[in-house]
């Protein structure tokens, strides 16, 4: 009995132990995210006074990890979404009026279907924190929505045909590109500004009649419209493939560039590095930053015409869709293939768990990635009514909510597990108040970053290029410099003289001396070197002979 | 199936009623913000850019004096009260809250050479070229506050007169013994007209005297032969001296490492020595074009303010090269004693032009009461200031100071002078048989000879020093008597049991290192 009871225990005690060793890795895990990298080699410095200081900063870069790994593990409010299915049933056959009968009614209400018939299709684009939505329809339609209280702030119609929409730092502004021009409005409707500059009218009335002048100072018919709010920098690409960066603070034109890659219909923001990825016609996939005409990079990704674009929010995952039928998942560390699937999509969007949702027609497909080694596969499916053509997908921040902006309107659906659980009030609030909000204004100009920052990898600034070594010309080069200066000694001409001094002998004698002290420096030199790697063999020997452990003191001179 | 989404009732995320704070809720993933470099990068740059707006050094002038202000000593008992003396004969206290006069000591007939307060804050003694030492009363600082007539005068407790003028004097800091400098080095009570002791090496004049402050009964001096003396009380003769190449105008021990002190020299550098190694400098302090006149340290250790010829006032890191800021103003001459205020926040110069002037020693801090907030504002901002400190924009900015053109014109003539010395040697060198002209740092150049002990009583042992300081610290730590060399000036206590005799001896031989 005693024998038994001692056994229970000692399997209870390994449990634990073992228990206390998953949540141990866990930790390790959760620090690991917030050490941002490795730390730095200590081992290979030679100054004694900046390792120390290194160390000390090292053991503060840690503790910091841990005190976050922490306040993650206990001072989170919220949880995440999630959808678990038992025995034979299968998540991607969940549809939504199933969803809508498990959760709360907060949460049910996010299921809706907003139908607008006459103006559409729709765009969409969402504000930081999730809260506002603002809607554009083909046919002029603007509309501002605050999606927390469910309140239509303001609806009013332009028109004209837009093309895109899209919130400017914060949700009282917002750009639309529309017909001619891109507008920017505010959240009562006003037109704040058009974005065309002064134009010579007298000199180009003709072509701009006839369409034909494009003033590369301006964004012209924007296609695609996007935001870099570190940078309050306007993006835009025009149906000619031209792409317009204008600084919204000062009104700035900072860069504006020919792709020359065709037309293009997909443009993304990498949100990691604030890198412009624009998709073409012609398969390729480039991206730009606003201070260099060439753009960083230029991948060839499709056979046909690239449809859509999508990053995901740690920025090493690019999705792309192709004409051909075909999604790819592209890691963007190395330019490579992860993934290939079957399948068209209009447009696709990341959600911050790394969700990520395609839509072709009226079917919306949710993929994701469990397995944990960048495998994605089917999670949920929703397909709208027929004839709907959807346009645009766009997952909702802080929320498990995916919002669509069709062809009759616009939807929003909720996917279980989409979503960041926990927001910071300092980053992106939805609960955000006015005087928050004018205070996170002022802030975020002070803070505002110049354009040069935008590059591949953004850990760069603050760190040291490192000093290139000083090339040593090759044996071929050295013998070729020695063979040109011989060459120039036996070539100059001698001067003639009389008394003799003239006689073949003489000048013979003088072309051999010419020529031996043009050769003078290369032999010295090679002598040198010669003297110094039998220098080096000689030490090596002579350490070689020691034991291991002594060879460090084989160099030094000893001291008498 | 089991289903959960987010789902945040208002309530929750926001506060109650409207008195209450806003609630704050972090999330720290590194995914959710994005550039940070960058981000900090730009607060680096702006906060480099705001301390340049933002550095107002110059707090005031204090004008009062009719002659050249020679000297100053600072109240260790009273944060307010500076004492300064004149050319004239004129001593004055000054209360620096409100930059007046609050009481002035009549009497000396010359120059006064020579200002130091007891540790106790009780006593002021001062000394001068009329060969007069005075003690004197210093006020009660509650009578200060009240009374701001500047016609207060006061009385001398004790007059002595002695043979010779006066350049320096020094109090202990544990202890009623102070020291004069002039033809000798003389040690004083206060109760006594005469001189308890003397010391003498060499006939030349010595110009400065300072005590250390963890150990009372060492003092350093200088003198104008060019040599820097250590004395010990306990002694009967000087311990320890090095001639220099050029003269030693001040000398400032380091009040939290007190074996390293600074010298002012006149060669336009300030050397930092360590007392028991003192064949080479630890540190040579460039940056002034004339005459270092006087160098007080800051309490913290961390950081000394010399004053100079050249009519400027400079900082310097305790272990920095050069200068980390300069204060200078278009009416401020030649700078002959310069004082770190007790809280080391400020700065006080005395200058040729009759007037003190107060600076602040940090040029762009914030003064008065800081919130929380703003303390952890300025927390943060000093904290990416000094990680991007290496990038160039920054550096460009946090480096910058601007300069009086006579100075500018004397630091790059300087520049050029040693530059050419430095080709000359290197050309010599390569002229000259290989080794027959060794590379000398400039830590050691400028050093001609140390001399060791008097008679013969004590030798000084550069290298086994530290190892055997650094043993007696632990042994005295554990014994609990003297609390060593890594205490600060006035907590430390010294060492009280120094004249206890025989056992004290052994002790002193094992802290310092010294060998019969």
């Amino acid at each position: 009995m005693g024998v038994k009871e001692a056994n229970v225990d000692r399997i209870n005690v390994i449990a634990a132990a073992e228990l206390v060793k998953g949540v141990s890795e866990e930790e390790e895990m959760k620090v690991q995210k917030y050490l941002r990298g490795e730390a730095a080699d200590l081992g290979a410095l030679q100054d004694k006074k900046l390792k120390g200081q290194l160390a000390v900063r090292e053991e503060l870069y840690g503790k910091s990890a841990q005190a976050a790994a922490k306040a993650e593990k206990w001072l989170m409010p919220s949880e995440g979404g999630y959808l678990e299915v038992e025995g034979i049933e299968k998540t991607w056959r969940i549809r939504q009026e199933a969803i809508a009968g498990e959760v709360d009614i907060l949460s049910s209400r996010k299921q809706f279907d907003i139908v607008l018939p006459e103006l559409g299709p729709y765009t969409l684009d969402l504000s930081l924190s999730g809260r506002y939505m603002v809607a554009a329809g083909r046919k002029g339609h603007l509309a501002l929505v605050d999606m927390k209280n469910m309140d239509l702030i303001k609806e009013f119609q332009v028109r004209e045909t837009v093309r895109d929409v899209v919130f400017l730092h914060n949700q009282k502004l917002f750009a639309a590109a529309q017909k001619k021009y891109v507008y920017m409005y505010s959240d009562n409707g006003t037109e704040l500004h058009c974005l065309k500059d002064l134009i010579d009218v007298c000199k180009n009335v003709e072509l701009i009649k006839n369409g034909d002048f494009q003033n590369p100072e301006e964004h012209g018919a924007a296609a695609r419209l996007q935001f870099l709010n570190k940078h309050f920098l306007l993006t835009s690409i025009n149906k000619l493939g031209q792409l317009h960066f204008q600084d919204i603070t000062t009104g700035e034109m900072v860069g504006n560039f020919r792709t020359g890659l065709g037309r293009s219909d997909a443009m993304e923001v990498n949100p990691f590095n604030n890198v412009t990825a624009v998709g073409h016609s012609g398969g390729t996939v480039s991206m730009w930053k606003p201070t260099s005409a060439a753009p960083l990079v230029k991948m060839l990704c499709h056979q046909g015409p690239v449809t859509a674009l999508a990053f995901h929010s740690n920025g090493h995952l690019m999705a792309t869709a192709g004409m051909e039928r075909k999604i790819k998942l592209w890691d963007l560390r190395k330019f490579e293939v992860l993934q290939t699937l079957p399948g068209h999509a209009k447009t696709m969007n990341f959600s911050q768990k790394g969700l990520l949702a395609t839509a072709t027609g009226s079917y919306v497909q949710i993929l994701g990635d469990f397995s944990g080694s960048q495998e994605y596969t089917r999670y949920m499916g929703h397909s709208m009514a027929k004839g709907y053509q959807i346009r645009k997908l766009l997952f909702r921040p802080y929320e498990d909510v995916l919002a669509i902006g069709h062809s009759m309107g616009w939807s929003s659906i909720l996917i279980p597990g989409s979503g960041e659980p926990n927001f910071d009030t300092w980053v992106a609030n939805p609960f955000e108040t006015r005087k928050q909000r004018n205070e996170k204004e002022v802030r975020s100009l002070l803070d505002k970053l110049p354009p040069e920052t935008i590059m591949l990898d953004p850990t760069k600034i603050g760190s040291v290029r490192p000093t290139r070594k000083k090339e040593q010309p090759t044996k071929q080069e050295r013998e070729a410099e020695k063979e040109a200066a011989v060459e120039g000694a036996k070539s100059t001409s001698i001067k003639k003289k009389t008394k003799g001094r003239s006689k073949s002998s003489k000048v013979a004698k003088k072309k051999q001396e010419a020529v031996a002290k043009a050769k003078k420096p290369f032999l010295e030199q090679q002598a040198k070197d010669a003297e110094m790697s039998q220098k080096k063999r000689k030490r090596n020997e002579v350490e070689n002979q020691l034991p291991k452990s002594l060879q460090r003191f084989a160099r030094k001179v000893p001291t008498t | 199936m089991k289903v959960k989404v987010i789902s945040r009732s208002t309530d929750e995320f926001t506060r109650e009623r409207s008195q209450d704070l806003q609630r704050v809720f972090r999330n720290f993933d590194p995914n959710l913000r994005t550039q940070e470099k960058a981000v900090e990068y730009v607060r680096a740059l702006s906060a480099a850019k705001l301390d340049k707006i933002f550095a107002r050094p110059f707090i005031g002038a204090m004008d009062g004096h009719i002659d050249a202000v020679s000297c100053m000593a600072k109240n260790p008992n009273h944060l307010k009260g500076v004492f300064s003396g004149s050319m004239d004969g004129d001593i004055r206290l000054w209360d620096l809250a409100t930059r007046r006069t609050v009481c002035q000591f009549p009497g000396h007939q010359g120059a006064v050479r020579g200002l130091t307060v007891s540790t106790d804050g009780r006593v002021l003694v001062s000394c001068g070229t009329d060969s007069t030492v005075r003690l004197w009363n210093v006020p009660i600082p509650s009578l200060m506050a009240s009374d701001d007539s500047s016609d207060n005068e006061a009385k001398p407790l004790a007059v002595y007169v002695w043979k010779n003028a006066f350049w320096a004097v020094d109090h202990q800091w544990d202890g009623d013994l102070f020291a004069t400098a002039g033809a000798q080095v003389d040690i004083w009570n206060h109760n006594r007209s005469q001189p308890v002791n003397s010391f003498e090496w060499g006939k030349d004049t010595t110009i400065s005297v300072r005590f250390n402050q963890g150990e009372p009964n060492i003092l350093a001096t200088s003198a104008s032969d060019r040599s820097i003396t250590i004395y010990d009380l306990r002694l009967s003769s000087p311990a320890r001296k090095i001639i220099m190449r050029t003269k030693t105008n001040s000398i400032a021990w380091n009040p939290m490492e007190p074996m390293n002190f600074t010298a002012a020299n006149e060669d336009c550098n300030c050397y930092s020595y360590d007392a028991r190694k003192l064949d080479e400098a630890r540190c040579v302090h460039k940056d002034h074009v004339s005459a270092v006149m006087d160098i007080d340290y800051s309490p913290t250790g961390r950081e000394f303010v010399t004053g100079s010829y050249d009519r400027t006032v400079r900082i310097f890191q305790y272990n920095g090269g050069h200068s980390r800021e300069i204060y200078h103003t278009k009416r401020m001459q030649r700078v002959f004693c310069v004082k770190f205020s007790c809280d080391a926040s400020y700065v006080i110069s005395g200058s040729d032009d009759t007037n003190l002037r107060l600076w602040k020693a940090k040029a762009s801090e914030q003064l008065g009461v800081l919130l929380p907030r703003e303390r952890k504002k300025h927390e943060y901002l000093e904290a990416v200031k000094n990680r991007y400190k290496h990038l160039p924009e920054v550096k460009r900015i946090v480096r910058h100071r601007h300069l009086p053109k006579a100075i500018y014109k004397a630091a790059s003539l300087r520049r050029i002078m040693t530059e050419a010395e430095r080709k000359r040697d290197e050309r010599r060198r390569a002229h000259s048989a290989p080794g027959s002209m060794p590379k000398e740092a400039l830590r050691k150049r400028r050093i001609i000879k140390e001399v060791e002990g008097g008679k013969g009583r004590g030798v000084w042992v550069g290298e086994m020093g530290k190892a055997s300081a650094l043993s007696a610290r632990t042994e005295g730590e554990a014994s609990g008597c003297c609390s060593g060399f890594n205490t600060s000036k006035r907590e430390g206590k010294g060492c009280d049991c120094g004249l206890a005799g025989g056992g004290q001896g052994e002790r002193l031989r094992q802290r310092w290192g010294w060998r019969d």
